[in-house]
Parts: structure tokens; C-alpha cells; sequence
């Protein structure tokens, strides 16, 4: 009796905090048919918002994905200073409000900011443009390939990457022959979240953007102001997109992660 | 190729893995480096190999100084303990990958690829991945790519150590079998001494970072350098105040001179051949005789008999004492 009460009371809590909002967001988007629905999606402005969201994700994920492959290598397989310390910055965005994040990069950039001061000099427009935004989203999504990557690379450990060298292998010819396939379900886990992270944030890039609607607005920021300007089609049709982005992401996850398990286990 | 190993020093910290080790292995040859666990076996074949560098000393091979040589160029072999199998790869690919490396041209690596996987008789398996095979056939496909390349040395490191019993026999034969087809001069680590006495002509006992004795098997067995090689290579026991093998002792019903009285314990029947334990009447710790079906039938004893034991080979503890039966010295943080 307990355990039936437990697991549909668990239902019951993830029904009424996730499925029936997202539900919610759903039915007022087509309440009055597809129609409207397409033509908010359509307007400049929001063709303008879906563009620069994913210019952002275009240029951080990549970015973080070799570099989070290799500072995972670096921390698995050769001594860094103070890896402890290189491991708690790596988790500092997981931990840190992205607020913040955004407070710290629109320092770093604003006029009299240490990179700032000179990009203003060379009249370099960067603060408020699309490329602090993309700074900002880099450093909100920089965990999650190292996170990912990381145990996997401890647990492969390096007797494989050894036989290589053994037969011949340069470290690069090991690294890309040897290592990074027997990686490549962690670093496409990582690049998939990554991008989620990517296309989904909005702290951040909030305080370094300009907020000029069909200029620098992301898909989340789209949405804030559309909220914010009562008008709730074009808000609940940019929600509503981010949302299916986000189940395909997830529902590839899955798929991915299942016929990566079966190939792996040895 | 002859492999020249001179002064090597190799620390793990304040742990000495090798102490000024010296080794000359001749060409064509299969050498056992044999000792137990934490020894320095698996170091000083992995400084051979290039894996590890050394402290101290140096490495030739064919009379040419490798030391500062990367592993990649030495032109060795290697098989690890735990196969080290390119699990993403299929058996097939995992015999070419040192040919590729290499670009060897398609035809003569499938050629290639062929010919070792049926010497190491993957015929059949060439499409399964590692995870599809037994631990004996992926220890046998990791040979077949260590071949690949041809090597003119072939190190092994504890190959058969993760296999159960009856594969790591079956493996041995087909090891010595394959060495007398190659000829490539092999070096293998183990810690069994029925697997280095069965299928070596060389055997190297390396024990706390030092070699304590380097020979023929026989050599080896029959004029130990000390007792620990003794007790390593086979069973022992003591007699009065020397260390003997079971088996080199002369049992008698009627005194003779320099036999030990003893008193017949325990009468333990292995089909083939009988032990006995006896303690000796001048007190001291028990001693083991073992006797064929023959002998013990003829002598016709029972337990608490009266008998009189020689020795008719053995040898007198050396002066460096070390415990000939508790072979397993205290066990240190590096394996091998």
C-alpha cells in the first residue's frame, strides 16, 4: 500500500511541476490555432532571435568541447598543478548563479574592465554585441564535457593508449585512433548538454547584452521580453519552440546513450 | 637481438622498484623473468620496453644505447597482462593497427593480418569486437598484433596471469610452440615457476629489485645460487640445518652414518608418488620426503615407524638468510 502511495505520489508531484506547466504553455500557444502560432515564429524579430541563439551555441560549443576534452586529458592522464584547485573551477559554473557569471564577464569587458579598456581603445565593439554573449554562454557551459569525459577517460585508463604507442602510434595518432573512440559517447553526452545549456541560458547573457529586440536577443531573452511587452502569442510560441528543442535533445539522449552502452561493455 | 641491461636503478617514490640491475639476454632466446608480486619484474621489462625510464643505467639492444630512445621507435612487441585489446575495434583491426601506423599497403596488411590471425587461430573471429572473445582468445589476438609489426623482441608481461588454470597451461605450450616457429627473441615476466621452468631456456629470479640468479631452468633448479632461489623454483624443506628438496631424500629403516632419526607424522598418498611427514628426534620443525609409488612400497612404512633420513644432494643455508618457504615477502605498493 505504502509503495503504491510513494511511486503515484511521485507522479503526482512530477505531473503537476513539470508536465502540466509545459502542458499549459502548449494549449495557450495553439489556443487560437497554428495560424498566429507561425507568424510569431516567423516575424523578424524572432527569425532575428532564433539566428543569434544559435550563432552563440555555433561558436561556444564547439569551443568547449575541445577544450573540455582537453582539460579532461590533461587532468586524467598528465600531472597539473594543483588539480584540485583546476577541478573546483572547472565545477565553479555548475555552482555559480549565472548572474554572476554574467556580472564577472561584463566587468572583465566593460570600458574600464582588464580586457575591456583595451578593445574600447581599438574601438572594437564587444560589451552588448553578440560576442560577450557568446563569452558569457562559453563560460556557463564549460562543465559538462570535462564532467562527462573526465571519469571516463579515468576508467579507460592507459593501458590501450600504451599498446598503441607500442605499435608505432604517435601520442596524436594514439589520442585519435585509440582514445577519442573509445571516448566518443561521453564527449557527444557532453556536447548534447552543452548545447542545451547553450541555446537555454539566460542569466548571463541577460546583463551583457544590449536587449534590442531583433538584434541581441537570444530565444530566452525573446521570450522575457515578448512576457514583458504583453505579448503573450509570440512568448508562448518562442517558449514553446525552446521546449521541443530541449525534449529532442533529451529523447536523442536517451536513444544515444542506449546503443552506446551495448557497443561499450566489455 | 641481444638485449643488454647494465646498473639500472628504477624508484617509485622512496619505494625501490630495481636496484643496479644488470641482464644479458642473447638473440632467438625466451627468457622468464621470474619473482614475486612487487619484485620489480614487470619495471624492468617495462624499462626494456621504453614504458618506464630509468633512474640510474642503461639499455642496449643489439649493443646500441636505447635508454633515451622512445618506445614507439624501439621496434618491440608488447603483450600486457590485461590484454589492453582496442575494444572499439574489431579483432581484425586491432591485428592492422601497427600495420597502418606503419602504412603498410592494404594488400600486404591483409595478407599480414591473415597469416598471424591464423598462426594464433582467430580465423574465424576476425569481425567479433574484444568483448565477444574469452580472456585466452584476446590474449592470443593481442599477440597476433604485437607480431604484427614484426618485432625483433617480444616482451610479455604476466600474459597468462588473468587466465584460469587450464588456458594459462594450454597457452604456455602454444607460446613455446609459437617462439620455436618465429624465433624472435621474447622476454616474458611471471610470478609461477612452473610456467618459467616449463617453456624457458632462460630463466632471470629478480626479487626486492635485485637479480638473485640468471640461468637455465636446470641450473637454476639443481645449484640455486641461495635459498631463495631454491625456494622459489620448487618445494623445500630442512633437514638438520640444511635446506633440501623433498624428493632428494634417501628414506631408511636401519641407522646409517649422517642420517637423522625421525618419526613417522602423516602418510599423504598423491597417486603417483607418496609424501611423508617425519619429525625428527633431535627436535626441529618437521620434515618432507617425497617418495615414488615404488620406493614406499618397498620400505612398507606406517605412522610412527622409526626411519632414518640422508640427504643425497643439498645444499647449506647461505649466509644471507632469508626465509626459503615464505616466498611471499611483505607485499609493496608496486606490482610486479
Amino acid at each position: 500500500m505504502g509503495k503504491y502511495l510513494l511511486r503515484y505520489g511521485v507522479l503526482t508531484y512530477l505531473a503537476l511541476l513539470l508536465v502540466v506547466p509545459i502542458g499549459l504553455v502548449a494549449y495557450r500557444t495553439f489556443e487560437n490555432g497554428i495560424g498566429p502560432v507561425w507568424d510569431a515564429l516567423t516575424s523578424p524579430q524572432a527569425i532575428s532571435a532564433i539566428k543569434l541563439s544559435l550563432l552563440i551555441t555555433a561558436i561556444a560549443v564547439p569551443v568547449n568541447v575541445v577544450f573540455g576534452v582537453a582539460t579532461a586529458w590533461f587532468l586524467s592522464r598528465r600531472k597539473m598543478p594543483v588539480p584540485w584547485l583546476v577541478n573546483a573551477m572547472i565545477n565553479l559554473p555548475f555552482a555559480m548563479s549565472p548572474v554572476v557569471i554574467g556580472l564577472a564577464v561584463y566587468q572583465l569587458y566593460s570600458r574600464d574592465g582588464w580586457i575591456g579598456q583595451h578593445l574600447f581603445a581599438e574601438n572594437i565593439p564587444f560589451l552588448f554585441t553578440w560576442r560577450a554573449m557568446a563569452v558569457a554562454t562559453m563560460f556557463v557551459s564549460l562543465p559538462f564535457v570535462v564532467r562527462e569525459v573526465l571519469p571516463v577517460l579515468d576508467e579507460l585508463g592507459t593501458e590501450q593508449e600504451q599498446a598503441a604507442e607500442m605499435l608505432g602510434a604517435s601520442a596524436l595518432q594514439s589520442f585519435f585512433r585509440v582514445t577519442l573512440p573509445a571516448i566518443r559517447w561521453a564527449v557527444i553526452y557532453g556536447t548534447i548538454l552543452t548545447v542545451a545549456r547553450a541555446l537555454g541560458e539566460y542569466g548571463a547573457v541577460n546583463l551583457v547584452s544590449s536587449n534590442v529586440v531583433g538584434q541581441t536577443l537570444t530565444l530566452p531573452l525573446y521570450v522575457q521580453n515578448r512576457v514583458s511587452n504583453f505579448d503573450p502569442t509570440a512568448a508562448y510560441s518562442a517558449g514553446l519552440l525552446l521546449a521541443v528543442i530541449s525534449l529532442l535533445i533529451l529523447s536523442g539522449m536517451t536513444m544515444l546513450g542506449r546503443s552506446g552502452r551495448k557497443e561499450d561493455t566489455v | 637481438m641481444s638485449i643488454n641491461v647494465k646498473d639500472v636503478s628504477k624508484s617509485f617514490g622512496d619505494f625501490h622498484a630495481l636496484r643496479d640491475v644488470t641482464v644479458d639476454i642473447d638473440p632467438g632466446q625466451l627468457t622468464a623473468v621470474l619473482g614475486p608480486s612487487g619484485g620489480g619484474k614487470s619495471t624492468l621489462l617495462r624499462i626494456i620496453a621504453g614504458l618506464e625510464t630509468a633512474d640510474e643505467g642503461t639499455v642496449f639492444i643489439d649493443d646500441a644505447d636505447v635508454t633515451k630512445v622512445a618506445a614507439r621507435d624501439r621496434g618491440i612487441g608488447f603483450v600486457f597482462q590485461h590484454y589492453a585489446a582496442f575494444t572499439h575495434m574489431t579483432v581484425w583491426n586491432n591485428v592492422a593497427f601497427g600495420l597502418k601506423i606503419a602504412k603498410v599497403d592494404k594488400k600486404r596488411t591483409r595478407e599480414r593480418v591473415s597469416e598471424l590471425l591464423n598462426l594464433v587461430h582467430l580465423d574465424g573471429l576476425a569481425d567479433r569486437y574484444p568483448s565477444e572473445l574469452s580472456g585466452g582468445q584476446r590474449q592470443r589476438m593481442a599477440l597476433a598484433r604485437a607480431l604484427a609489426v614484426e618485432p625483433s623482441l617480444l616482451l610479455l608481461d604476466e600474459p597468462f596471469g588473468a587466465l584460469d588454470v587450464k588456458v594459462r597451461q594450454e597457452l604456455r605450450e602454444w607460446l613455446r610452440r609459437l617462439h620455436d616457429e618465429v624465433h624472435t627473441t621474447t622476454i616474458f615476466v611471471t610470478h609461477d615457476q612452473s610456467e618459467a621452468m616449463e617453456i624457458a631456456d632462460q630463466i632471470i629470479v629478480i626479487n626486492n629489485g635485485i637479480v638473485e640468479q640468471a640461468g637455465a631452468p636446470n641450473e637454476l633448479y639443481d645449484h640455486p645460487a641461495n635459498d631463495f632461489v631454491m625456494g622459489f623454483l620448487g618445494p623445500v624443506t630442512t633437514l638438520g640445518s640444511a635446506l633440501v628438496r623433498p624428493h632428494d631424500i634417501l628414506v631408511s629403516c636401519a641407522p646409517g652414518s649422517g642420517a637423522y632419526q625421525a618419526t613417522i607424522e602423516r602418510i599423504v598418498s598423491l597417486g603417483f608418488e607418496t609424501r611423508l611427514v617425519a619429525a625428527p628426534t633431535s627436535g626441529g620443525p618437521p620434515v618432507t620426503v617425497q617418495l615414488t609409488r615404488r620406493e614406499i612400497g618397498d620400505l612398507d612404512l606406517e605412522i610412527g615407524d622409526t626411519v632414518y633420513l640422508t640427504a643425497h644432494s643439498g645444499r647449506k643455508p647461505s649466509a644471507r638468510q632469508s626465509n626459503p618457504i615464505d616466498v611471499s615477502r611483505p607485499a609493496t605498493a608496486q606490482t610486479g
